[in-house]
């Protein structure tokens, strides 16, 4: 396999395997092609780091080129197509494929596009959407060519081992692969697949410290073995040489030996303990205060939400007659629902309302719970902000109901009706003359009034209702 | 009602007896309203004896009711005709029985037809006339039966006017505590009385224990948060630490890097992870920590082969919603592993977390972790089994079973089964694990130091608990506030 330098911008790297003499039933078959696909949403991260190809090798004549060559340069008749189409059409082609669509802007805006072709300038692949037809393997294939292309070699290398130790049991000399040389731009050979295994060491004593038993070197030795890590006692009695096959990429550590250790031990016969590990517990003070003033909230006749701490965008700006505040924002929202971080609790209450327009008026809720704010001085740049918010909707806008939860969460806050203002204000989301803001040593500590009536609407609903919000880590 | 009652009981006194039917035709008074005043009196005990007797008799069909109403339907349309007589198609449109009164008009001989040029004229005929119908069907609407003659009956109910029936009535005795005196019976206690003494001797009526009280008006907690409080409740109990986890916006580099989860990893897609426009990126990471990590990730060191790729740090300063509160407890151990010389610490979360997957009737973008760490030196999986065991007791789980399992982050990695008996199967409760070395020591924490750590979802155990089926009938705008109304205490403990 000749890797040429106009793969280093799309693609740079490359690497192939052979099985001879595979004889497939239904059922491998049927597994070899599942393979490649779990390896690619796995692994391969949706073919993004690595893409793999097999072809029957005996429809096609080595050597094998691997290139990238302008889209309209590349023909041939794809994957159970007769037509020949060149890369560009292709890309169209499958535009409109639900399974390969995906994949297309891997490579799409490139001005050349990865190709692999045989000796006679026989398209084998289009790495990464899909293979040519002519090459592909059936039933009856005998012998298999299998390529990985990637932009991670080490995934790469990975998943051909993966591959190849997975299906050579197949073949009339089982358990053996046929090397590919790739032959690098520079002129470097080296030899696919790897098969890396490599020798790890680990202590019998730690093994059994880690997992919580107390077995002899030689019973761990054989539990490893029984994972199928080949595991040897060596001879001062507690050092175990692990060798760790090309199909354990995941063992990078001794934990992962451990692992296997209480695995093979069996986790269900492990004996239980309860750590002495001594401390005093505490809580975090504002969760601590917060699930007080909800218990007084309720002893007060209202009744508990649990709403989204996302929404929509308009719903903490438009239907609260304000401009949109510094609210974080969603990059990848599926839906409008979750196109920001809410600022406030009020949308939340009002959309619990709006759906039990049916119970019994009025509705008193309440909902103690965290807003999200921009805040530069935070390492990440935006902070939680705990609120308290309480709302009153009935025939009547109850302000004065509302007006009595400020003055009880005072009372049990300990804060002298003579340390808090109730200082009346404009603010375009209240009913002009019924709003206000509540001063404790001149910080603004809540908001309360009666909604605006365009609110309200924009909520769907047809009754007045009035609100409060209470900064609680201001007051704590 | 007092006064008819009254009225009855005085009828009885005087007559000795009576019976409904004849005494509602007395007293021009409906049957079934005397029938409402006897039963009324049948209440209070043994005052009266109310025999239930069956007898033939009439009432009205519908139209018999019309007809009691406005007439019958010949004398309608006899009335009908003014002076100069009317078109014949005129009249039959003046009411919807115009048709048959006419008929009948006709052959009792008091219209006649005048037809010449134009249109058929109708004149009466005769100067007036009787409705020999109407006072006989008002005559059987009072129930005077016998004053109905036989014949009318028969040719009534031929013509649909009337129904026989059996009617139920009552033929009323004194009864053995007859009185004319209907005591009034006190429904409750007043201040009044007890001070005035005048409750003694007075009868008080019988209270309906079937019926349910006075509901009571009060508030009510949200049912999710009932059992995040006994979670809380639990972990202090056990004496765990509360971490500070009142941040929704994490840096990529401590909700995966710092947890030795690859840059590559599918789970860092914006499939699964909300990433944050604005901010996008976090300002402040530990420099040096932040190195270590890198390092950790491509090049492994302290014992691992690492990755092997180009960890990036633009990419672990991606801003994110956090997927998990592992996050926090990741920078709670850092924070530990700067305090020399170690001390070790059980710290537990419960709160928010954000997923961007596929939505369905178990599944929300936000939900609630349950998070438990400890960490000190030489823990075993023996140690986190003997906890989980600990801490599962308490939510009254028994029986517990585990199976490996993979997390970039802890190995090993367990799931843990619990046996549920209402549905005879084991059921996925939680998932656990021991940290990976490659995750703690570049913290700076002792290398003997082993850190275990376990968590559940908030939400599945309550949907179990209380049998809900659809996640949005629990959390979120959407809750039918009954539900919150209804809900029991919360008792983990008891099933």
């Amino acid at each position: 396999m000749h890797v040429k330098d106009s793969t280093k911008s799309i693609r740079p790297f490359v690497v192939s395997a052979v099985l001879r003499n595979v004889t497939f039933s239904p059922a491998s078959y049927a597994s070899f092609i599942d393979l490649q696909e779990k390896l690619h949403q796995n692994v391969c991260r949706k073919r993004s780091l690595v893409a793999i190809g097999t072809h029957d090798l005996d429809t096609i004549e080595g050597p094998f080129v691997y290139e990238a060559r302008p889209p309209e340069q590349i023909r041939f008749a794809p994957l159970n197509q007769t037509r020949e189409m060149t890369a560009t059409e292709l890309m169209k082609f499958y535009e409109v494929d639900s399974h390969l669509r995906s994949y297309l802007p891997l490579i799409r805006d490139s001005p050349v596009y990865p190709v692999i072709s045989d000796r006679n300038g026989v398209v084998l692949s289009l790495p990464p959407i899909i293979n040519g037809n002519h090459s592909k393997i059936s039933l009856s294939t005998k012998n298999v060519l299998i390529e990985c292309t990637a932009t991670d070699r080490n995934k790469a290398t990975i998943v051909l081992d993966t591959m190849v130790t997975m299906f050579s049991q197949h073949c009339a000399d089982p358990f053996t692969v046929e090397a590919v040389d790739v032959v690098e731009v520079d002129g470097s050979v080296s030899q696919c697949p790897e098969l890396r295994s490599r020798m790890e060491t680990v202590s019998a004593k730690a093994a059994n410290s880690h997992v919580g038993i107390e077995e002899s070197a030689e019973r761990i030795a054989s539990l490893l073995t029984r994972m199928s890590l080949s595991a040897e006692l060596q001879a001062d009695g507690d050092s175990i040489r692990v060798s760790v096959p090309p199909t354990r990429a995941d063992v990078l550590h001794a934990c992962d030996v451990y692992e296997d250790v209480a695995i093979a031990f069996g986790f269900n016969s492990i004996a239980k303990k309860i750590p002495e590990t001594n401390c005093i517990g505490e809580q975090f003070v504002l969760n601590k205060l917060t699930d007080k003033l909800r218990l007084e909230l309720a002893m007060a006749g209202f009744t508990e939400v649990l709403t989204f701490a996302l929404c929509s965008e308009d719903d903490v700006s438009v239907k609260l007659r304000k401009p949109l505040q510094s609210a974080a924002r969603i990059a990848n929202p599926k839906t409008c629902d979750f196109q920001v971080a809410r600022t406030t609790l009020l949308p939340g209450l009002l959309k619990t309302v709006s759906s039990n327009k049916n119970m019994a008026m009025p509705l008193q809720l309440f909902e103690v719970a965290d807003v999200v704010l921009l805040d530069s001085g935070e390492d990440v740049g935006a902070r939680n902000d705990r609120r308290l918010a309480a709302l009153f909707y009935g025939k009547t806008a109850g302000f004065e109901v509302i007006h009595g939860i400020l003055d009880r969460v005072m009372q049990v806050l300990a804060i002298p009706t003579q340390r808090y203002r109730v200082v009346a204000t404009e603010d375009s989301t209240y009913f002009h003359g019924r709003c206000a803001d509540v001063v404790v040593d001149g910080r603004k500590v809540a908001i309360l009034g009666v909604l605006h009536p365009d609110v309200v609407t924009h909520f769907d609903l047809a009754a007045p209702c009035s609100y409060l919000e209470l900064y609680v880590q201001a007051l704590a | 009602m007092a006064e008819l009652k009254e009225r009855l009981l005085q009828i009885l006194d005087e007559k000795g007896s009576f019976d409904t039917l004849t005494l509602a035709a007395e007293l021009g008074v409906f049957h079934q309203k005397v029938v409402g005043g006897v039963k009324s009196l049948q209440i209070e005990e043994n005052v009266i004896n109310a025999e239930a007797l069956s007898k033939k008799g009439w009432e009205l069909t519908d139209e018999g009711k019309e007809v009691a109403k406005e007439g019958s339907h010949e004398a309608r349309v006899f009335h009908a005709i003014p002076e100069g007589g009317i078109a014949q198609d005129e009249l039959m449109k003046a009411f919807a029985t115009a048709k048959i009164g006419f008929s009948k008009a006709m052959s009792s001989g008091w219209l006649e037809i005048k037809k010449g040029e134009g249109k058929p004229l109708v004149r009466r005929k005769v100067e007036s006339i009787d409705d020999t119908v109407q006072p006989v069907l008002k005559r059987i609407e009072a129930m005077s039966f016998d004053e109905v003659s036989d014949k009318d009956k028969q040719e009534f109910k031929k013509r649909k006017l009337i129904n026989e029936v059996a009617m139920t009535y009552y033929h009323v005795t004194k009864g053995s505590n007859f009185t004319t005196q209907l005591n009034k019976q006190e429904t409750d206690l007043t201040a009044e009385m007890i001070a005035s003494g005048s409750w003694k001797g007075v009868p008080f009526k019988g209270y309906n224990f079937n019926a349910l009280g006075a509901p009571p008006p009060c508030g009510h907690l949200h049912p999710l948060l009932k059992v995040r409080a006994e979670f809380r409740q639990i972990f202090l109990e056990m004496g765990f630490t509360e971490m500070h986890t009142n941040n929704y916006i994490e840096s990529s580099f401590w909700n995966f890097d710092a947890l030795f989860q690859p840059q590559q990893h599918p789970a860092r897609d914006a499939h699964d992870t909300f990433f944050v426009s604005e901010p996008a990126n976090c300002l402040v990471l530990p420099d040096d920590y932040v190195k270590k990590v890198g390092e950790m990730h491509s090049h492994g060191g302290h014992g691992s082969q690492g990755y092997s790729y180009d960890w990036k740090l633009d990419e672990a300063k991606k801003n994110i919603l956090r997927t998990h509160t592992t996050a926090v407890s990741a920078r709670m151990l850092y924070r530990l592993a700067q305090e020399k010389p170690f001390k070790p610490a059980k710290y537990f979360s419960i709160d928010r977390v954000f997923r961007n997957e596929a939505l369905d009737a178990t599944h929300l973008a936000e939900f609630h972790q349950i998070e438990g760490v400890i960490a000190d030196r030489n823990l075993t999986l023996g140690h986190l089994i003997g906890m989980l065991y600990a801490f599962f007791k308490k939510l009254g789980i028994h029986k517990l079973r585990f199976k490996p399992a993979y997390n970039p982050y802890t190995e090993p990695s367990m799931e843990v089964f619990s046996y549920h008996e209402g549905l005879k199967k084991w059921v996925e409760i939680g998932n656990s694990g021991v940290f990976r070395p490659e995750m703690l020591l570049p913290m700076g924490l002792p290398e003997d130091v082993r850190v275990i750590a376990w968590g559940l979802s908030l939400e599945r155990p309550t949907m179990i608990k209380y049998g809900i089926d659809n996640i949005r009938e629990l959390v979120g705008h959407k809750i039918n506030l009954k539900v919150v109304y209804d809900n029991p205490i919360c008792r983990l403990e008891t099933d």
